[in-house]
């Protein structure tokens, strides 16, 4: 048998330990992307093989917890994509501050970068104090720091030039403070947000939302997991609720695309229609 | 041997090397052609919008979970990794960068060797970086013919340059013989194997 047959058997084992040793389940991932990020996790440890990576795994939860940080996806950036939250600002969130209350779901919102990207424009657009801004992740190491809000100072160029391009209206600096090669986000943009873990595989859904984000989540995962989790968020969200995506990802091919219209096409957003669950 | 798919790293001066040689492939091109090109972050589909007008072969941006056919030659989109997945359809990530790119060579070609093993031909073209070495690397660990253009004939040596030093290529090739040697390698003049 060739050798990389055989890291794929290793690869299909250590999916089924994990599974069984701690209930994540990665089998329905985008398993080339998993494959990279266990052989991340092999050169970063110095671990050989990944029979010898599934043995430390399921002895030692520290070495678990080591793999699941590379597993989940960490990479994001505050208005990442800004013509997305200018639509957002100008489309969205207007509409929906016709409501009393605004619920919006983050879901796999990693550091949190998003998150705070939102509350800052809903402050912006005076509609902060009516929102609750739900973020989930199924890494708790990641959901503690996007809770503490606390980012590298070196980014907050880029930022800034995101910030401007999406039409912020204020000074970025205000809504955070800077110390020692890092910023903390204001505490006021803090107030209305709720922090918990939810694994978008084994969970059940979230609430009435009217907004759920989901940005470059649904890339990570096979058709079939992309089905569910749309499906999952159908039912989570109220009729004519409102779905954000990543640029690349699609309800074209998808199980419950019907039961979403786009609404601003180019940016990924799109609207459940009336009575569209998944039921 | 029948390659099953050609897998191309470039990089700076992508643009002239890649129009040299993707014009001379014929519409039925018997694989499908991924390619990394180094761009931008904030970079649009000039490139493969630009290619898909001056060649035969059809050029498009990959799209996510798309399923790759032969003659159709699928561009990394700015900003995202493109992967191949076991049922021959890419992925797209937006991971880390690797060799400060995304998207990145080593990252198409390592998904790529996974899946393809010895049916896999890589090609590294011009570039200043040494992105791509580590993946053709593991195309030629499992199996696969490696490519690389002929340093001296590339805008930027650095790349290909990398690539030589890192792997025991099967070919160098000089920029205006590779898309003969591609039609030779995937049996368009009625030839297999190099």
């Amino acid at each position: 048998m060739r050798k990389g047959e055989i890291e794929k058997i290793e690869v299909d084992l250590l999916i089924e330990a994990i599974r069984k040793r701690y209930g994540y389940d990665f089998s329905n991932y985008a398993r080339a992307s998993v494959r990279r990020r266990i052989q991340k996790r092999l050169d970063d440890s110095g671990i050989k093989t990944i029979s010898a990576l599934q043995h430390e795994v399921l002895y030692d939860e520290s070495a678990f917890n080591a793999l699941l940080l590379d597993m989940s996806i960490n990479v994001t950036e505050m208005f990442r994509d800004p013509s997305f939250f200018k639509a957002l600002r100008t489309t969205v969130l207007p509409e929906l501050g016709k409501k009393k209350v605004i619920r919006i779901w983050h879901a796999g919102c990693a550091t949190g970068e998003e998150v705070y990207s939102m509350a800052i424009m809903l402050k912006e657009l005076g509609l902060y104090d009516r929102a609750r801004i739900y973020a989930t992740d199924l890494n708790e190491v990641v959901l503690k720091r996007a809770k503490q809000g606390i980012f590298s100072a070196d980014r907050m160029r880029n930022y800034t030039t995101n910030y401007q391009k999406a039409g912020g209206t204020g000074s970025f600096a205000d809504y955070y403070l800077a110390k020692d090669g890092l910023v903390m986000m204001n505490k006021d943009l803090k107030k209305n947000m709720i922090f918990s873990d939810h694994n978008l595989v084994t969970d059940k859904s979230f609430g009435r939302m009217d907004l759920v984000i989901c940005r470059n989540v649904l890339i990570y995962f096979n058709k079939q997991l992309q089905d569910s989790v749309i499906g999952l968020f159908a039912d989570s969200l109220l009729d004519d609720g409102i779905l954000c995506l990543g640029s690349k990802e699609s309800l074209r091919f998808n199980k419950y695309g019907d039961s979403f219209s786009d609404l601003v096409k180019e940016e990924k957003i799109f609207r459940k229609k009336t009575g569209g669950t998944a039921g | 041997m029948k390659y099953e798919a050609l897998v191309i790293g470039v990089s700076a001066g992508g643009l002239n090397a890649l129009n040299v040689i993707l014009p001379a492939l014929p519409r039925d091109f018997p694989a499908p052609i991924l390619i990394v090109q180094h761009v931008k972050p904030d970079s649009d589909d000039y490139l493969s919008r630009s290619l898909d007008a001056k060649c035969k072969v059809r050029v498009k941006e990959a799209d996510e979970k798309e399923a790759l056919l032969p003659g159709v030659v699928y561009i990394a989109p700015p900003n995202y990794h493109l992967l191949v997945e076991e049922d021959r359809t890419v992925s797209l990530t937006i991971d880390e960068r690797v060799c400060y790119a995304r998207p990145s060579v080593d990252v198409l070609f390592e998904s790529a060797a996974n899946v393809y093993y010895e049916q896999l031909v890589g090609l590294i073209l011009t570039g200043a970086n040494s992105d791509g070495s580590n993946g053709l690397r593991r195309v030629k660990e499992l199996g696969g013919v490696a490519l690389v253009q002929n340093p001296g004939t590339a805008e930027s040596s650095m790349m290909p340059d990398s690539a030589l030093k890192k792997v025991a290529v099967d070919r160098m090739v000089d920029l205006p013989k590779v898309a003969s040697v591609l039609l030779e390698l995937f049996g368009c003049v009625g030839k297999y194997g190099i």
